[in-house]
């Protein structure tokens, strides 16, 4: 077993004409925390989405746990999804359902277990995100947007995955409620042991939580390393993006 | 010079032409996956149950008036058309065979596809743009399991029932204007009524409302799982849905119609 827990090899993925990912070659190791930044609209969310098996990409090679993702078949695709998490970035939690069995969807659908420890269950992992008990009943649409957040983060880590994906975490929520969403996501992953994957624009968010940073751009990644070789990197472009100045080799299409 | 005419109108032809047999497709393939799911466990009896409440318990009271109406000015007009003697079994027969065949499925599956398949395409559209609908699939749920096949269960079974009971509803219509305005005899139109039953009439519009029950579910799940790019989108779909399965209802009460009864 190497120690690689996500390897992507040479993914490509158009939309009709549009290449959004054009040879994308990244490692991720066990128990890291990558987060991939780049500009809106440079595929960082169909990065994810191929991961996770939500999108089908053209060409290349998706292997976790050394085994090839792209090809699975749907039975095959429920076995990854049960080690992963997601949170999404508008929360997505179901609107249907109230907090608790939001939080508590997995346990409820894929498991045995009844519904009185399903949602013991869910209070517990609600805590653990700092929400309070009584707001398990509640529905989603009457928490505020940090609130779904931490909801979100809730039914994402409740199964206990090896690997979760953060959409955007921060964006959104205002600079205090994003530092402490940003905790949050530290103390999880690090309490479980899981692999992350965070896409972001979010500078503050992304020094944070990273191990190790990534740069996508123009559907490839175009430069990685850690949060101290970012701030000495003399690549124009993730100077330019991380400084956030719109004069340099990165044009926006306005 | 004249090629270039050729060439330009082909392709003004062509390219909603391929737009259409692409949709069209997806259309298929989208039926052949939602049957397959539909058939296949797991099944989730607690979203059936909640779609059945949905579409057939609280489309009674539309059902209902729209039937009682369509009975009424059923008697009204074949009494207007015969005149006479012997008004009294032909309002009855009328009254009976316009409503059990006609009426009762294609103007209830008329009201339940805007109520419903809107509602539905609403729904699951709204789950498609805020990603709901990924959601589940990262929580080891499949939408079609879990969204979709229970309302193309419900659809199919429960219109039937509505429509039973918009048969009974538009008869009792067209009674009440037999007796009360036209001034029939109560017993022998009940007499007329009953004589004239068959039970052709009844499966007819019972095979009619499972088949239009289908409809409605799958063109609501189906332009809802299509939607794309927020409100706009949304509402589009919504628009979509309740249109393509009106016009399908339509088409396929024909179709129905000359299977069972063409001789």
């Amino acid at each position: 077993m190497s120690d690689i827990k996500i390897s992507i090899k040479d993914l490509h993925k158009s939309f009709g004409r549009k290449k959004v990912l054009d040879g994308v070659d990244l490692d991720i190791k066990k128990g890291e925390s990558l987060v991939v930044i780049g500009g809106s609209g440079t595929g960082k969310s169909v990065l994810i989405k191929c991961i996770q098996g939500l999108l089908t990409p053209d060409s290349g090679s998706i292997k976790i746990d050394d085994v090839e993702t792209t090809m699975a078949k749907t039975n095959r695709k429920k076995d990854f999804h049960s080690k992963m998490g997601m949170l999404f970035q508008g929360g997505a939690l179901f609107d249907s359902l109230s907090v608790w069995e939001n939080v508590a969807f997995s346990l409820l659908e894929n498991t045995n277990i009844s519904r009185e420890k399903a949602k013991v269950e869910a209070i517990r992992v609600l805590r653990q995100v700092g929400l309070a008990p009584d707001v398990a009943d509640l529905s989603p649409s009457e928490l505020s947007g940090g609130m779904q957040k931490r909801v979100g983060l809730a039914r994402a880590v409740i199964t206990k995955p090896e690997i979760i994906f953060f959409d955007e975490p921060t964006t959104g929520l205002d600079p205090i409620m994003a530092d402490v969403i940003n905790d949050l996501i530290i103390e999880s992953a690090k309490g479980l042991g899981a692999t992350t994957l965070t896409i972001t624009h979010d500078m503050a968010s992304a020094r944070k939580i990273a191990d190790r940073i990534a740069m996508l751009y123009h559907g490839k990644i175009i430069w990685q390393g850690s949060v101290k070789e970012m701030d000495k990197t003399d690549n124009p472009y993730v100077v330019q993006f991380v400084n956030g100045c719109a004069q340099g080799p990165i044009k926006v299409e306005v | 010079m004249q090629r270039k005419y050729v060439e330009n109108f082909l392709r003004t032809l062509g390219k909603p032409l391929v737009k259409f047999i692409i949709s069209l497709g997806e259309l298929v393939l989208f039926i052949l996956k939602a049957v397959y799911h539909a058939l296949t466990p797991p099944f989730y009896f607690k979203n059936f149950a909640k779609q059945v409440l949905e579409i057939g318990f609280y489309s009674l009271p539309v059902v209902g008036l729209t039937t009682i109406f369509a009975g009424m000015v059923i008697a009204m007009q074949s009494y207007s058309g015969f005149g006479g003697v012997g008004a009294e079994s032909m309002v009855a027969d009328v009254v009976l065979i316009s409503v059990t065949r006609e009426l009762a499925p294609v103007l209830s599956a008329l009201m339940v596809a805007g109520r419903i398949g809107a509602a539905m395409a609403a729904e699951i559209g709204t789950m498609k743009v805020t990603e709901q609908l990924d959601a589940l699939v990262t929580l080891s749920t499949n939408p079609f399991k879990y969204l979709f096949a229970p309302r193309l269960w419900a659809g199919l079974i429960v219109l039937p029932f509505l429509v039973l009971f918009g048969d009974v509803i538009g008869i009792f219509g067209g009674y009440v204007v037999g007796i009360y305005k036209l001034g029939f005899n109560p017993a022998n139109y009940i007499n007329a009524t009953l004589e004239n039953l068959q039970a052709l009439d009844i499966t007819t519009g019972v095979v009619k409302a499972a088949v239009f029950g289908f409809l409605i579910a799958l063109m609501g799940c189906y332009n809802g799982y299509k939607s794309k790019g927020g409100a706009q989108g949304v509402g589009q779909a919504t628009t979509n849905a309740v249109v393509s399965a009106s016009i399908l209802i339509l088409i396929f009460n024909y179709i129905i119609t000359e299977i069972l009864f063409s001789k």
